[in-house]
């Protein structure tokens, strides 16, 4: 039965491109960021630390890039570019091509995504009709593009919070705004680590059809 | 349109899923090595640029604080080179003064009470340190812009660097930055004469900069058309450290 399943293409170059470009510059972000986060490793003003379970710690020398503060500086502020430059392309082709339908979650995505989570928590027999993505995946697209503008808004917030003052006030100011730039680390390594167990789990297809394009798997496909 | 997309992205991504785990790996505590330092340093001018040329603002001024809102002198750090190395902060030269030259046309030599006679800034403000930490401390001092316009720049002077009896330590400046209406030569912290672990008798400071590109123990401030280079810039840190 699988093999009549039609092949399709599922993914063009320029998402996979800047997939494939975003997973690694992002490993080199967050390496780097760890390594700066060696430096001074508390957050909020001095002697009155913010709730960090890795207050005073340095990380692991594996998941650090850059050796010393210098050097993850230099990594950190290279990656920056490919960084934001693929996620522009990226948002830029949604634009363009009208594919962001597929992929924005909207306030009608809300009940489906309930649905959704009721077939997961096998609370619901069938598995919702959905397009080319489900609700929870529109969910979760929508929240990491969010995060990963989050990321940069509060990088250029540390990075120059007297000539982008405005933009330090709005994360609540220079501390709070580092905060949120670690914070949005884990959240990236959460999503990252759910969002490989799922390829693996409910659709493997679909890890072909983001290298090659093509795709031949269980859920409807269009583009 | 999807052959040509299919065919290169196969290729490619058989390539990136063997090279880039591989080099990863290989990176973990890297500063990048003989082939990618370099050109890790060389983006690092091009952000200096970006950071000068676009997002400095030659008037726009950093947020300043009610005396209150100081951070207990016991938590605002202070170190030095030389007392990294001797255990011991650098003693004063006997009969300082503070030479400013290079490519100027009135050479001036300023003692402390020559400085403290000239018109002077206040100000509450926030310390950024490269480490990530920050402080809030008073400064006074003699903006550099009104030691500049005694020595009176030539028009091909293009930076100012700073050198201190502190070892080595040295920094170079844009003008830009040293002409910021709150960019000081300071010799008092919250309200008392400077310290030597903030660089006694004379430092630099500015909210604009991060805490490194304020020469501390200062001896000389000379215009230069080349680009100077620092104790810290040298080592890799970005050469603007603008923030």
């Amino acid at each position: 039965m699988a093999a009549e399943r039609p092949l399709v293409k599922r993914h063009h170059g320029i998402v996979r491109l800047a997939h494939w470009l975003n997973a690694i510059v992002l490993v080199g972000m967050i390496a780097s960021g760890l390594q700066i986060y060696g430096a001074f490793s508390h957050f909020g003003p001095r002697g009155e630390p913010y709730p960090n379970p890795f207050d005073g710690q340095s990380l692991p020398a594996w998941s650090r890039l850059g050796g010393w503060l210098a050097g993850g500086l230099n990594w950190h502020f290279a990656l920056a570019w490919p960084f934001v430059i693929t996620g522009l392309v990226y948002l830029g082709f949604l634009a363009w091509t009208g594919e962001w339908r597929a992929l924005l979650f909207r306030p009608r995505d809300v009940g489906p995504a309930i649905q959704m989570q009721l077939y997961y928590l096998r609370l619901r027999r069938t598995h919702p009709p959905q397009g080319k993505h489900n609700a929870l995946q529109k969910g979760a697209y929508t929240f990491i593009v969010v995060l990963g503008a989050l990321s940069v808004l509060t990088g250029f917030a540390i990075y120059k919070p007297v000539q982008l003052a405005w933009l330090t006030a709005l994360f609540g100011g220079y501390e709070l705004a580092r905060y949120w730039h670690f914070w949005a680390v884990w959240i990236f390594v959460g999503f990252t680590l759910l969002h490989v167990a799922l390829v693996f789990l409910v659709d493997p297809a679909s890890l072909r059809a983001m290298i090659t394009g093509w795709y031949r798997g269980r859920f409807p496909s269009h583009g | 349109m999807a052959d040509l997309g299919t065919g290169l992205s196969r290729r490619d991504f058989m390539r990136l899923g063997l090279v880039a785990p591989t080099a990863l790996a290989a990176a973990c505590g890297w500063e990048g090595g003989p082939l990618l330092e370099p050109r890790l340093r060389a983006i690092s001018r091009l952000n200096d640029w970006v950071g000068e040329k676009i997002l400095l603002s030659p008037t726009r001024l950093a947020a300043e604080y009610p005396p209150a809102a100081r951070t207990p002198a016991a938590r605002f750090p202070g170190y030095s080179i030389t007392r990294n190395r001797t255990g011991a902060y650098p003693p004063v030269p006997a009969n300082w003064a503070l030479e400013v030259g290079g490519l100027v046309r009135t050479p001036v030599r300023l003692t402390r009470a020559m400085l403290e006679a000239l018109p002077r800034v206040t100000y509450t403000v926030k310390h950024h340190c490269v480490e990530g930490w920050t402080a809030v401390a008073t400064w006074t001092g003699v903006p550099v812009s009104a030691v500049a316009a005694m020595a009176q720049p030539t028009a091909d002077a293009r930076y100012l660097r700073f050198d201190s009896f502190d070892s080595r330590y040295a920094n170079g400046w844009d003008l830009a930055s040293a002409m910021h209406p709150q960019t000081i030569l300071a010799y008092a912290y919250n309200d008392r004469p400077l310290m030597a672990a903030h660089g006694a008798p004379l430092r630099l400071y500015s909210p604009i900069k991060l805490g490194y590109k304020m020469t501390k123990y200062l001896t000389t401030m000379s215009f230069t058309r080349e680009r100077p280079g620092g104790y810290w810039e040298d080592q890799g840190y970005p050469w603007l450290g603008g923030i």
